[in-house]
């Protein structure tokens, strides 16, 4: 497929004679110099201009950038509402935060009693310090939000089955690696948000006594304390904490996330491409469907009939691709794709420059061990983790999270039947099943919420109680159990894994959204409930 | 076609002998990986933290006999003084780390997660899972107040003066 690529600007044999007398070493030498830049270009893309078919798939094919695509694209996964878009995005944002992260390096000082001054050098000082700062923190914040949809898409269309299971879990990883990234992201600056962010985080890293504790064992199985010292390098918040979890911000996370975001992308193409429904693969092929020429046209083009592309796929096992149709409802993805992916670029970009322009990042005051803010609040996506902890330490820290993110990783293991692959909510019935359990699990939630702020929870009753019994029962934990049960419910009555696992998505959709909006609106000062924030005493 | 390729000669199982050094070897690379690994671990935490003294000096007796609560806001903890002499209660809330404040009468609050405490540091309410603690107060050898920031001690304790 590769070897007579260039039959457009094939030079003479070198040293061979051009008009019968034979050519001086100077003569060649000279004719090669004046043929530098086109040789050079020669050499660097290898492939005359995409205008067939075969030389755009060349494009994509011979480029180190761009082989990580296929040569072409099924024409479902073009549609916007396939995929939203969503996975480029981020990975959009994820570059943006690389490019906008190092020049900050420049500027920024790890060092406690330097780090909050080079912040404000950064906002008043350096040449375009602010803008790239705001773009870091606001792209930071987008990437969050892009990477919690992109899941909810990827669960939601089923794309977690079959070949992609362990994609699902590379997924989850990278979800998890982005709030550590911005968890220490937002403690670099040494205010008062990362000042208490760093002292609370640490204390949840130590929250594991809550169980020794109670067992008795903490004297020799100190997991808890172990974990704080590990982050902190100290027994209190100070400067080697500091330096860690720059480290960890500049270099650890980022490099252990580009390295799963390759095997991310690279298990997408071994996994069978984008997900789409199974029916697409056997639909008759239509219209036009290459950069110029039918579909049929295309299939009979002898540089496009399958060949030894697929001579490996004899002796390894899994799926065979269908021979016969694998290029029918395909569209180059040369240009069509790229088009589509420099469109969600400039998008990403666009929105990310506005919000730097208009919007500064947060700075609070410089930090103050003496005195937290009231209330001290987390960014937007820990807030329902914060509502969590207000109610355990060890629970809402570790154990719900833990649970969710595990359980979460568990469901392409747990169910596997994959007839609705591709479909939206697994179709009519699974759309019925989605909007069910999202109006149970907002009364449920609500109503817990209510009744927590107007009875308190098990302390205020009982005053003697245990803490084990707080943290093994508390408004988390029950929220946690309802949802299990109405997922195996919602499992048992549809006779389908598909339903459940739908259920149990959204029942941690849905509560993650509303305790969100709820620590962020309701909760005020010593963290107690407000209507609003006009309802806040003044001092 | 995968069939025949796994019979012929190739494909087939390789001999016990050879399975054996090849697991030896598989098995020799992953234990030092291991132990490479966990050596490098052993780094991030020293033998010894740096911290700076927990006892400090907070000023000359009599000062904190004159009213019945002091506070001192760079040590994180307030003194008090009732008929019994001395103690001192730490800000520090035990829930996750953050400095309650002192409503008097009404006890103490935490601002992050919500904590109550009654006056004499007992949670009544929230997350917290233990009392606030009182710390050990003692007179050195000048005359001054001074508190060990990490030695616990029961809440009925009390510096005699």
């Amino acid at each position: 497929m590769v070897t007579d690529t260039k039959e457009s600007r094939q030079e003479p044999e070198q040293g061979a004679p051009a008009n019968g007398q034979p050519q001086s070493a100077i003569q060649r030498y000279l004719k090669n110099l004046r043929s530098v830049p086109r040789s050079f270009r020669d050499s660097l893309i290898r492939h005359g201009r995409p205008t067939s078919d075969r030389a755009a798939s060349q494009a994509v094919f011979t480029n180190f950038f761009l082989h990580i695509m296929p040569t072409r694209i099924h024409r479902y996964s073009m549609r916007i509402r396939a995929t939203w878009g969503l996975g480029i995005i981020t990975l959009v944002l994820f570059l943006l935060l690389t490019a906008t992260g190092i020049p900050l390096m420049i500027y920024y000082k790890p060092s406690i009693d330097q780090a909050y001054d080079s912040m404000k050098e950064i906002h008043y000082i350096v040449p375009t310090g602010r803008f790239v700062r705001n773009i870091h923190r606001w792209g930071a914040h987008a990437m969050v939000a892009m990477v919690m949809l992109h899941m909810a898409r990827a669960f939601y269309t089923a794309a977690y089955k079959g070949a992609r299971q362990f994609n699902w879990v590379v997924g989850m990883l990278l979800f998890v690696l982005t709030l550590a990234l911005s968890f220490t992201g937002y403690l670099l600056p040494w205010d008062q948000l990362a000042f208490w962010a760093v002292t609370i985080g640490s204390e949840i890293a130590q929250s594991p006594r809550e169980l020794t504790d109670a067992l008795g064992i903490t004297d020799w199985c100190d997991i808890g304390g172990f974990q704080k010292r590990l982050l902190l390098g100290a027994n209190q918040v100070g400067q080697e904490a500091l330096i860690r979890f720059y480290l960890l911000h500049v270099m650890v996370l980022p490099l252990m996330t580009a390295v799963l975001l390759g095997v991310h992308f690279w298990r997408i193409r071994k996994d069978g491409g984008l997900t789409r429904p199974a029916y697409t693969d056997a639909l008759p092929a239509t219209g036009s469907s290459g950069a110029n020429g039918s579909a049929n046209a295309l299939e009979s083009s002898p540089a496009m009939r399958p060949s030894r592309t697929y001579g490996l796929m004899a002796v390894v096992r899994g799926k065979t691709p269908a021979v016969d149709r694998a290029m029918a409802n395909t569209v180059p993805t040369y240009p069509g794709a790229l088009y589509a992916i420099a469109a969600l670029t400039m998008l990403t970009l666009a929105a990310m420059l506005a919000l730097g322009y208009y919007y500064d990042a947060p700075l609070k005051e410089m930090a103050n061990p003496a005195v937290p803010e009231n209330p001290a609040k987390a960014p937007w996506y820990f807030l329902g983790l914060q509502e969590l902890v207000s109610y355990s330490a060890f629970m809402g820290g570790v154990g719900i999270p833990a649970i969710v993110v595990l359980g979460l990783m568990c469901v392409p293991y747990l169910d596997r039947d994959e007839e609705d692959v591709g479909i939206w909510f697994g179709g009519s019935l699974g759309k019925w099943i989605c909007l069910l359990t999202a109006i149970v699990t907002a009364v449920v939630v609500i109503g817990m919420l209510i009744f927590t702020v107007q009875y308190g929870w098990l302390r205020s009753w009982f005053p003697g109680i245990p803490q084990i019994v707080i943290t093994l029962v508390n408004p988390g934990t029950v929220l946690l159990v309802v949802f299990m049960a109405w997922s195996l419910g919602i499992t048992k009555a549809t006779n389908s894994t598909r339903m459940g696992a739908l259920a149990v998505f959204t029942c941690f959709l849905i509560a993650f959204v509303i305790l969100t909006y709820f620590a962020t609106v309701h909760r005020g000062p010593n963290w107690d409930f407000y209507w609003s924030q006009d309802q806040w005493p003044t001092h | 076609m995968s069939n025949d390729l796994q019979q012929s000669e190739r494909f087939q199982a390789p001999k016990e002998r050879r399975d054996f050094l090849g697991l030896a070897a598989l098995w020799s690379a992953a234990v030092a990986l291991g132990v490479a690994t966990l050596g490098a671990m052993r780094l991030p935490m020293p033998s010894v933290f740096p911290e700076s003294n927990s006892r400090v000096k907070l000023g000359p007796l009599p000062s904190f006999l004159a009213s019945s609560m002091t506070p001192i806001p760079e040590h994180r903890l307030w003194i008090y003084a009732d008929k019994a002499g001395l103690y001192a209660i730490s800000a520090i809330c035990t829930h996750l780390g953050c400095i309650v404040t002192n409503g008097g009468e009404k006890g103490f609050h935490c601002p992050c997660h919500g904590s109550r405490f009654d006056v004499q540091g007992q949670v009544t309410q929230g997350p917290a899972p233990k009392p606030l603690m009182y710390l050990q107060l003692r007179v050195s050898p000048d005359g001054q107040l001074v508190v060990d920031k990490q030695a616990e001690v029961g809440a009925d304790v009390r510096l005699k003066v």
